[in-house]
């Protein structure tokens, strides 16, 4: 089990990281602001992340609100919209004086719903995942005592909020924000005269731009630092899975951010010095000949380009908190993980064949059929690593002695939500049925399980799991469980009745679904829907309120609270800068749990305990 | 970690009944909210009181259905095998002072099945798929010699051109439409897809047909429709601030209903404006 190490070698790593560095004081702005310390930059993305989280929740209430009372008659909507018009003003809804009565705008839902999409993924899941996580766990769990390239960490941090700032203002430009979907498809994206967005989108254009410069600088760093900076003894196959699935998605957002890249400038090209990449010529507007483009592009070419990310990029979200949740389960499962080779060879299988289904998005784009099969096989073969993994956090569960701390019940929430996500998968993998169901509420319903109930339920474990060595105090345990029951119940009350919707017909992205009527039957539905919506964002104000409240009130925490293995749990609180004191040395792998040998008391063997008479043998 | 006090005991009884009040409160709300009448807007067409597929009417629709049938069942028997093995394992498992986890790394064997048999059922599943998708979408598969007609979608609106009597497009003799689709019952059509200024989505829910209309290229779908009646042409993809008002018309006549309308809309002599009498409001 355990490898002796040579003394040479310890010395030789020892001076890869600055572990005996001397503590010195720093100003303001370099401990807070402009800081090179991990630790601090990943606090900085979870800070960044929460606000985000908070914007792009507001804006999905924006677009319950319209969707649970179309009709603009009931009393909360009303109430709502004379509350936010006089604190934000009428760029939201309009007020009839005619009738007396608020009502929102139709370009303004789709700028609701074209922001909220892209806030969540580019600003709150992704930080939080390959900003907070990756910076905070990397060098902590491979015992580093930084980034590799600590001034990239920073730029990377800086440019997120560039990004972020600039994604903000599109909100206060002539002709408002982005309106074309999160997937911003040409023609609608390109030509201003179709959407009536006209800087909106080219501020989308370059904050994403920014917010991808963010993302491979992070993702070069994450590579370097976890490919050269492990301590003595921590190999590959003793990284903690969550290091695994952050590394592997790292190299995923080094192939995939590149081509979104590109697509992006070449749309604000298109859009600002008369390119025609993605407009093809014969185009009219309002009855006579587009002008101002010479045409000859081809619509689809940004579709296959946005997807050929877009599709790693859904992994990118997931892999991390898949990565997540097997720490949150083997650790209140206080049991190994269940076929830990399984699941990083399905981690790494996932990434591969990530790249091969961007198709699938385009069954109906009039992209060839045959085509069409094929990314169809490609998907069906891409949901066999999820089922395994899934089978392995079953596995995990199986046998063990398990608790349900707050942490325990989010990576739960996680696993039972990803399932339906995944399962939901097959749906539109199955190209006549997705036929069907494309551009329904289905893929509304199959993303949010997959990217909230998954994703988000993860982050929430996380950070309570984490929170103790973040801040050195606990989250407060009976809130938490609180916060995950709303949680857990209101999200399934959104987001399962929109796969009903998606069956009974329903297409997404639709200001006013009563207008059909094979929809009206749904405007119910919707309704309850919407108040479980509005449940699920006080569940969050709830977590917010806790984590500040336990940053600064909450119970002191132990070294290691959750007698957990990994190397960040073997650290006083607080960490101080370089980390480790000494540089730590690995002799097992992180998951020996329950294990026959652990110390006398202890049913947890930390990684860098010396086994009995080491040392001694020489 | 380990707080058995009577405490944290009562708490944990407190939040089993705050939740199960909560979805008892919710059901409840369910069913009183979902279920209330519903003011009609637009009495003509395709209305459901049932919260699910909509009617089906084409030759490929039931297809589609069982399709879909058959993997709601498999996903269904997953779902419940999963989540009840999950919460039974949590229940058999939970902590209990004294208990020892099982130490155990993994089986390979297990990991071989489980990688197996989804494997094969999924496998299963597109080739199931595949047969169905070419019999829809593959060109070389279309329906021989049915009637070709044209959409041209823009924004917010149908363009819709029949080839006329000569059954050639581009000439004096197109009869066209807006909002107003025509077809004849049991009898195949091709419909041709060339949007005039964003992408568009032509999506009839009763046929279980959707296919993109792009700026730029064309692309095409057939369908037999199977009812008479009248339903909706819906755009299912966002095309501006109107997208939600782009809904258009498709009325399944008699093979005579259809050759006598068109022959009301066949265009006058001087081709310049004739008045769309059908045209919705």
């Amino acid at each position: 089990m355990s490898t002796i190490v040579l003394p040479a070698e310890i010395k030789k790593a020892s001076q890869n990281g600055h572990a005996a560095h001397a503590h010195h004081e720093l100003s303001f702005v370099r401990k807070y602001l402009f800081s090179t310390d991990h630790k601090m930059i990943a606090k900085q993305f979870l800070l960044f992340s929460m606000f985000f989280l908070l914007v792009g929740g507001m804006l999905a209430l924006i677009v319950r609100l319209q969707l649970g009372w179309p009709d603009h008659q009931s009393g909360f909507f009303q109430f709502f919209a004379k509350i936010w018009s006089s604190i934000f003003g009428k760029e939201v809804f309009a007020f009839n004086k005619e009738t007396g009565m608020y009502g929102m705008l139709d370009n303004f839902y789709n700028s609701a719903f074209t922001m909220h999409a892209t806030f969540m993924i580019f600003f709150a899941v992704m930080p939080f995942l390959m900003g907070t996580f990756a910076n905070f766990l990397i060098p902590l769990s491979i015992g580093a005592g930084d980034m590799a390239f600590p001034k990239l960490n920073m730029a990377s941090f800086w440019m997120a909020v560039l990004a972020g700032l600039l994604m903000l203002t599109a909100f206060f430009v002539k002709g408002g924000a982005a309106a074309g979907g999160w997937t911003s498809y040409p023609t609608l994206s390109a030509v201003p005269d179709y959407s009536g967005v006209i800087w909106g989108q080219n501020l989308w254009l370059i904050s994403l731009l920014c917010s991808g410069i963010s993302s491979l600088l992070g993702a070069i760093n994450y590579i370097t630092t976890v490919v050269n900076m492990r301590c003595p003894g921590m190999s590959w196959f003793r990284l903690p899975l969550v290091i695994w699935a952050i590394f592997i998605t790292a190299v995923l957002l080094l192939l995939a951010v590149p081509v979104l890249a590109s697509a992006l400038i070449l749309l604000l090209f298109d859009r600002t010095i008369g390119t025609s990449f993605f407009i093809p010529t014969g185009l009219l507007s309002a009855g006579s000949p587009l002008t101002g483009h010479v045409g000859g592009g081809q619509v689809l070419l940004w579709q296959h380009l946005f997807w050929f990310f877009g599709h790693p990029e859904v992994y990118i979200m997931i892999l991390p908190a898949m990565g997540l949740a097997s720490e949150l389960l083997s650790n209140f499962s206080r049991k190994p993980i269940f076929g830990y080779k399984a699941m990083v060879l399905a981690i790494a299988g996932i990434a591969v064949l990530g790249f091969f289904v961007w198709g699938h998005h385009m069954f109906q784009s009039g992209m060839n059929p045959l085509l069409g099969t094929t990314f169809m096989i490609s998907t069906m073969v891409i949901a066999v690593p999820s089922a395994i993994k899934t089978f392995n956090w079953l596995g995990t569960v199986w046998g063990g002695n398990v608790t349900f701390a707050t942490p325990m019940l989010f990576g739960l929430g996680f696993v039972s939500m990803f399932v339906i996500g995944g399962l939901s998968g097959i749906f539109m993998a199955s190209t006549p049925v997705d036929i069907f169901i494309h551009d329904t509420y289905f893929i509304v319903g199959h993303i949010h399980y997959v990217l909230f109930g998954g994703s988000v339920f993860a982050i929430f474990g996380g950070l309570y799991f984490w929170f103790p060595k973040m801040f050195g105090r606990m989250m407060n345990e009976k809130l938490g469980k609180i916060h995950f029951w709303i949680a857990f119940l209101s999200f399934n009350g959104v987001f399962f009745p929109m796969h009903i919707l998606g069956i009974g017909g329903m297409m997404r992205r639709i200001y006013d679904y009563t207008q059909y009527p094979h929809l009206v039957r749904f405007q119910g539905m919707n309704e309850f829907m919407s108040v479980c919506a509005y449940i699920l964002g006080f569940s969050t104000l709830l977590f917010i309120f806790n984590f500040f409240w336990s940053m600064f009130k909450g119970k002191k925490a132990e070294t290691n609270p959750w007698h957990s293995n990994t190397l960040e749990w073997t650290l006083a609180n607080p960490i101080g800068h370089g980390n480790f004191p000494e540089m730590p040395h690995v002799f097992r792998g992180p998951y020996e749990y329950s294990a026959p040998d652990c110390p006398e008391g202890m049913d947890y063997y930390p990684q860098n305990m010396p086994p009995p008479g080491w040392g001694e043998a020489k | 970690m380990s707080e058995n006090n009577s405490s944290s005991k009562r708490f944990h009884i407190l939040l089993t009944i705050a939740v199960t009040a909560a979805i008892a409160v919710g059901l409840y709300f369910y069913s009183t909210v979902a279920m209330n009448p519903h003011v009609s807007k637009s009495p003509t067409v395709s209305r459901y009181e049932h919260f699910w597929l909509p009617g089906s009417n084409s030759t490929y629709a039931p297809e589609i259905d069982s399709m879909f049938n058959i993997i709601m069942w498999i996903t269904m028997v997953v779902f419940v095998l999963v989540e009840v093995g999950l919460v039974y394992f949590l229940w058999r498992y939970r902590h209990k002072p004294g208990r020892k986890a099982l130490y155990t790394h993994g089986n390979n064997k297990l990991e071989i099945a489980w990688t197996i048999v989804p494997a094969v059922i999924l496998v299963f599943l597109a080739i199931f798929s595949n047969s169905l998708w070419s019999e829809i979408r593959d060109p070389a598969k279309f329906p021989k010699n049915a009637p070709v007609i044209r959409i041209a979608p823009r924004q917010f609106e149908w363009d819709i051109t029949y080839p006329g009597p000569d059954g050639k497009f581009d000439t004096p003799d197109d009869v066209g439409t807006i909002n107003q689709l025509y077809l004849a019952v049991n009898e195949p059509v091709q419909i041709r897809l060339n949007a005039q200024d964003v992408i568009h989505s032509f999506f009839v829910p009763e046929f279980r047909i959707k296919q993109d209309a792009v700026p730029g290229m064309q692309t095409a779908v057939w369908v037999t429709p199977t009812k008479m009646g009248d339903f909706n042409i819906a755009c299912a993809e966002l095309c501006g601030a109107q997208h939600y008002r782009m809904m258009g018309y498709v009325h399944i006549v008699s093979h005579d209903s259809l050759a006598s309308w068109l022959k009301s809309q066949a265009p006058a002599p001087a081709p310049a404006a004739a008045p769309d009498t059908t045209k919705a409001k």
